[in-house]
């Protein structure tokens, strides 16, 4: 059983017009097998929480804690991060060149455990994971993310969640761009990864969509770089129905008025 | 293409962080009968270009001329000066079993200057102060167990050094020449190949040379009847290296591979040329240049020619240049060139791409556990592998590996 808990952070980046403030004091509690969902209207600080959770260095950390099983994970480089076992799953999935796919997730798997896998059974975990994904095998041999399609890129995002096995998953809109196909299989992913029970997830996203096939136990609204409302399932329902509207006015902004799609 | 790598800053979130900007073009057969041409040329065909044995005919460069534009000419004087080798410039050493080197070649004495015509001004002068060049024959049929090694040290930096090899591979022989440059010097080096039917020859030249050392070089390869010719060329060190492969055909069925491996850091200006001149029916030909930039004023150059003559029916051609930007401050100069005369071909095309390393590439690796310094090795290795694996010399292969480690280990420090 682990804990990441997340205590007041604020969060600011340096733009051309100065240091801007994106969160605002946020905290959030996951423990292992919990599935928390964080919903928002665009610009409202989800993505910079999950990249700042991963120590992507465009983000500064102005004041709180992230800790796991106690441990200051603002304290640790990326790559100790993802060691100690956070992952993220990456919106926009960048493609790294000269890489291929093979040498690259056994890079990482045996960065992570601390010792190389067991070729034998490494390969046929890959190709099964793969082939649950509806990979292509092909992609093995092709270069990180390299001329992969938005939804390839997802399903390899989710690929690696499964072979890695962190502790806590952190999903940054990992729906968005793909159709239903696409999102069920990777939603199948999420869920395999997360029946093994050894798991934490951050589901973010704008869209109720996904929660139809990822079942969150805690619901967060987020606005304006803060939680606003906080439940169970049926606040997902609730904003399905009623949108981000209601809360525009609680949080100040008029622009986080995006509407939820079905 | 020029593409040149600037100071922007990488950006979280953008989807259109890429790892390459790539152009490409594939011509397959059927009716292709046009000039395609990247580059600034002034004369109407590559076959055009000036070649002569007379110093005279080539003026100093002045950094103006289509084939010096890139070139860091101004300090390049002692290198353009028709001037002779000074005095133990550079050490020689030839490994080859017993026969295999024959006596020098005085100018003008064949087969010297059969297939090498100086082309610039640096191989003018380097043929022109070269009374004695050392000539090679594997002899026909023959399968040396273990490559031929020239080497060339250089005894200083600044130091005038003038060569011209020549080197004949017999018919249906099976070997590789290593041509391998250390130490300093200012060295001209003219490599002059003869490639006999159905003979197999792969000539890699090794830039290992230290900082200080600037190199100028010509080698012009004819490749016989059914042969398969193979040109490696490896630059790591070196201040100034600009070598310039080119080959054409004496026969049908004849195959050329140009590859190139650099690496160029801080203030090192790296060029390869190759021209593929398809002046013979049904040849094949591939190019593969491939290259790293790292630190400030890194300068690497690629003009890759290729002329598909009218009577060159079935010829089969490739050529490929791709970059990889590791740092800000570098600049990769990239210029395909592709002249068709006939459109009775099997194919034709090129492709040019530069890509960077950025901080996203490095974020991403790391947020999958992998540390930083194994991040950008994972990257440049396996970027570069494609060359090096070519080599098929295992001790070498290992040796160019350590060499590209040990530059990216000198950059992080």
């Amino acid at each position: 059983m682990s804990t990441l808990e997340i205590k007041d952070l604020h969060v600011s980046i340096d733009t051309e017009q100065g240091t801007k403030e994106i969160l605002k004091g946020v905290s959030l509690t996951i423990r292992t097998g919990e599935t928390h969902a964080i919903m928002g209207p665009n610009g409202s600080g989800k993505s910079t929480l999950a990249s700042t959770i991963a120590g992507h260095p465009r983000y500064n950390v102005t004041g709180g804690t992230i800790t796991l099983d106690g441990e200051d994970v603002l304290a640790m480089s990326v790559d100790e991060r993802a060691r100690a076992g956070v992952f993220l799953a990456m919106q926009y999935p960048v493609e790294v060149p000269g890489v291929t796919m093979t040498n690259f997730l056994r890079t990482a798997k045996t960065a992570i455990d601390g010792e190389a896998p067991k070729l034998r059974t490494w390969t046929k975990d890959v190709k099964d994971a793969m082939q649950q994904l509806r990979i292509d095998a092909d992609f093995a041999q092709r270069n990180v993310n390299e001329g992969f399609s938005g939804g390839e890129k997802k399903r390899v995002e989710i690929l690696q969640l499964e072979l890695f096995k962190p502790k806590f998953a952190v999903l940054d809109e990992t729906d968005s761009g793909l159709d239903v196909d696409a999102l069920k299989v990777v939603s199948e992913g999420v869920n395999r990864a997360h029946a093994t029970g050894n798991m934490g997830t951050l589901l973010i996203t704008h869209y109720t969509r996904i929660l139809r096939y990822i079942k969150p136990d805690f619901v967060h609204v987020f606005v304006n770089g803060q939680v606003v409302e906080e439940g169970g399932p049926e606040l997902a329902d609730r904003l399905e129905e009623e949108g981000y509207d209601r809360y525009a006015g609680a949080a100040g902004t008029a622009t986080a008025a995006a509407a939820v799609q079905a | 293409m020029t593409a040149e790598i600037t100071t922007e800053k990488a950006r979280i979130g953008a989807p259109s962080i890429a790892g390459f900007t790539e152009e490409g073009e594939g011509l397959v057969s059927a009716k292709v009968d046009h000039s395609h041409n990247h580059g600034v040329t002034v004369m109407s065909s590559r076959a055009e270009r000036l070649t002569s044995f007379d110093v005279a005919d080539f003026a100093l460069p002045t950094g103006r001329e289509e084939e010096w534009r890139f070139t860091p000419v101004r300090g390049l004087a002692n290198l353009f000066s028709d001037a002779g080798t000074d005095e133990a410039a550079a050490a020689l050493t030839v490994e080859a079993p017993e026969g295999y080197v024959r006596s020098a070649l005085a100018q003008g004495a064949a087969p010297r200057g059969t297939v090498l015509t100086p082309a610039d001004r640096a191989a003018v002068v380097a043929s022109a102060n070269t009374d004695e060049a050392l000539h090679v024959v594997i002899p026909a049929d023959a399968e040396p167990a273990e490559p031929v090694r020239i080497l060339v040290d250089g005894a200083g930096a600044g130091r005038r050094s003038n060569a011209h090899f020549v080197l004949e591979a017999g018919a249906n022989s099976r070997s590789v020449v290593i041509v391998e440059h250390t130490g300093a010097a200012d060295h001209n080096g003219n490599l002059e190949v003869i490639v006999g039917d159905g003979a197999h020859l792969t000539v890699i030249s090794v830039q290992l040379w230290e900082d200080d050392a600037r190199h100028l070089g010509q080698h012009d390869a004819q490749v016989g009847k059914d042969a398969v010719y193979k040109h490696i060329a490896v630059s790591l060190g070196g201040s100034v290296v600009r070598l310039n492969s080119n080959v054409r055909f004496s026969g049908e069925g004849a195959e050329a591979e140009l590859l190139g491996l650099y690496f160029a850091d801080a203030g090192q200006h790296l060029e390869h040329r190759s021209f593929v001149d398809h002046n013979v029916a049904n040849c094949k030909s591939n190019v593969l240049y491939k290259g790293a930039l790292q630190g400030k004023n890194a300068h690497t150059v690629w003009v890759g020619d290729v002329l598909i003559q009218k009577q060159a029916l079935g010829t089969d051609s490739y050529e490929k240049n791709q970059n990889l930007v590791l740092t800000d401050g570098c600049r990769a100069d990239s210029v395909p060139n592709l002249e068709i005369e006939t459109g009775l071909i099997e194919g034709a095309g090129h492709a040019s791409s530069t890509g960077r390393f950025d901080d996203e590439h490095l974020f991403y690796l790391m947020a999958r556990g992998i540390p930083e310094d194994v991040a950008r090795r994972l990257v440049v290795r396996g970027f570069l592998n494609e060359i090096i694996q070519q080599i098929k010399v295992p001790a070498l292969e290992e040796r160019l590996t350590a060499e590209v480690e040990r530059e990216l280990v000198a950059n992080e420090n």
